[in-house]
């Protein structure tokens, strides 16, 4: 990553809930037109990562800047947009008026129209808050969070309630964002949305940065293969063949997880040849997620 | 759009200001199409008024004045506690005013904005009342009379904001509405605004001296020379005390949220 565009950065961030701590060390960097997927369990510290940034809560030592400024300061407000996750919003103001009041809150708020579009919400826009959908309600938040044009934009998991439709379109606007020279910032649980959208992702796990680095070399880093089956054995015949780290049965289907899929294949395949539906498959982030965190 | 434009990120006095401005309307739009808040805000005073101060004391002229001004009280405070106290405590609670701080809206805009939201609803208010007492009584107050007493009616609608405000940022949303009940409704009663103080029982007239809408309520009723006697200055002193009090606590409350 080309240090010049280097926007905003957190150093040896740390921070504890009454004597919990809830961050330890981390480092992070945010480039100008870069994604950057913070993931982990719930707990792992993404939401406290993402509130210091945003100066909404004091970190107890390391550095927090953000186009130079403090985190939380008009400056960095004025160039960052967040979408926090919300239970609920004032229900009778309708979604246009929502958009207009936030719009003059920026001194070069994004065209209406073009928030609208990025949004998805073009028709409804007289529609009160109170009648959306999960997914809609996730729409307008995101509109609100890109009225002022921002520099860096902030994403809480931005997909929950989405069907696939809107979280797709949703998806395309990051992108066209980005494109842009928007950086962002998302939290996600959803693997699929880290894996498509981010340059870099950011595994916390117990308020540690535990892997950081392009979802390619995270999974290259787990060097595990699944191989999966279909039969009527017990998993536990499965678990002396080479370089088997685990066995799970799912249905009629058998999971075995090695480290050496040559050998362990042909291993399993010479003692049952008659195995049913068998694949092969690289890990995905998914299995590295789970083996890293 | 270029990635490097460098926009300027200043805003002008008159964007400022549209803020201000849009943050009002907005929230006079939202309020006003709440009908668990606007309706009650709105018309209970009145009801109130016609039952206690019209029909139960038989028309008389005297009563239905003295009345005016304290449900004018009453009435004022409702918009300014609910506004402030149960919906600042709803938005907090949801999460919506996470996103709002996050913003780089002025923190002053959701008090200011709210402020004359209240003050909008105690003018409605004001006019229910005053339409109320002209129709159905043989009041007569002079337009200079109607004019103070408004004024004194809406202006004193501040401690109360204040004190609204410190509920809102300290309450649970769900037990806001009940809480700012219980806190409006006995001081209502115990300040002497639903029946006349001087029918109370002697210690319940002596507490009232240290609730704030007793003494609004003596300023509003030395308007129409119904007052218990004391002085301005000391009601407004009081009053004028218990805002900074209700500030402070404001401020500390809010304080507290930003650990």
């Amino acid at each position: 990553m080309a240090q010049q565009n280097m926007i905003a950065f957190a150093k040896g961030l740390t921070k504890a809930f009454k004597g919990k701590s809830a961050l330890s060390n981390v480092d992070l960097e945010i480039c100008s037109g870069q994604v950057l997927a913070i993931l982990g369990a719930n707990g792992a510290g993404k939401t406290t990562l993402i509130n210091i940034l945003l100066g909404r809560l004091n970190h107890d030592s390391g550095d927090v800047s953000l186009f130079n400024a403090k985190a939380g300061s008009l400056e960095a407000k004025r160039l960052t947009g967040a979408m926090l996750q919300v239970a609920n919003l004032p229900e009778t103001l309708k979604i246009k008026e929502h958009i207009r009041l936030f719009q003059c809150y920026y001194p070069n708020p994004m065209p209406y129209e073009k928030v609208l579009a990025y949004a998805g919400l073009e028709k409804m826009q007289n529609r009160y808050s109170k009648k959306l959908s999960g997914g809609e309600k996730q729409r307008l938040l995101f509109a609100l969070s890109i009225c002022g044009n921002p520099k860096l934009l902030f994403l809480d998991e931005p997909s929950v309630g989405m069907d696939i439709e809107s979280r797709q379109s949703m998806w395309q606007a990051i992108r066209d964002l980005k494109s842009t020279g928007t950086s962002i910032v998302l939290t996600t649980h959803y693997l699929q949305e880290a894996d498509s959208l981010a340059d870099e992702i950011l595994l916390l796990k117990d308020g540690k940065v535990v892997k950081r680095g392009s979802s390619e070399a995270i999974k290259a880093s787990v060097n595990h293969t699944t191989i999966r089956f279909c039969t009527d054995l017990d998993a536990a015949a499965f678990d002396g063949f080479d370089g088997v780290v685990s066995c799970a049965k799912s249905g009629k289907y058998i999971e075995v997880q090695t480290s050496n899929a040559s050998q362990c294949l042909q291993g399993i395949l010479a003692a049952y040849p008659n195995l049913e539906d068998v694949t092969v498959e690289r890990a995905g982030l998914e299995e590295a997620f789970k083996q890293l965190s | 759009m270029g990635s490097h434009i460098n926009h300027d990120q200043t805003m002008t006095f008159n964007k400022h200001v549209n803020v201000y401005w849009q943050e009002t309307k907005y929230e006079w739009l939202k309020s006003i199409r709440n009908p668990a808040f606007a309706l009650p805000a709105v018309t209970f005073p009145g009801l109130f008024y016609v039952f206690f101060g019209v029909l139960m004391n038989g028309y008389n002229p005297q009563a239905a004045t003295y009345l005016l001004c304290t449900y004018g009280v009453f009435g004022v405070m409702g918009p300014a506690l609910f506004s402030f106290g149960a919906g600042l405590a709803i938005e907090r609670g949801q999460g919506w005013l996470d996103i709002k701080s996050a913003s780089p809206m002025p923190g002053g805009a959701q008090v200011i904005s709210r402020l004359f939201v209240s003050m909008g609803f105690s003018i409605l208010i004001l006019l229910s009342l005053g339409g109320l007492a002209a129709s159905l009584t043989d009041i007569s107050l002079t337009l200079s009379q109607v004019g103070v007493l408004s004024v004194i009616l809406v202006l004193g609608g501040l401690p109360f904001c204040l004190l609204g405000l410190t509920l809102g940022l300290s309450l649970k949303a769900e037990s806001a509405p009940v809480v700012i009940n219980m806190v409006y409704l006995p001081m209502s009663f115990l300040s002497g605004l639903w029946i006349p103080i001087a029918m109370l029982p002697e210690f319940l007239q002596s507490f009232a001296e240290f609730l704030p809408p007793y003494h609004l309520s003596q300023l509003a009723l030395k308007v129409v020379g119904l007052d218990a006697g004391g002085s301005v200055a000391n009601h407004i002193l009081i009053l004028g005390l218990f805002s900074g009090i209700f500030y402070v606590f404001a401020v500390l409350a809010s304080r507290k949220k930003a650990n």
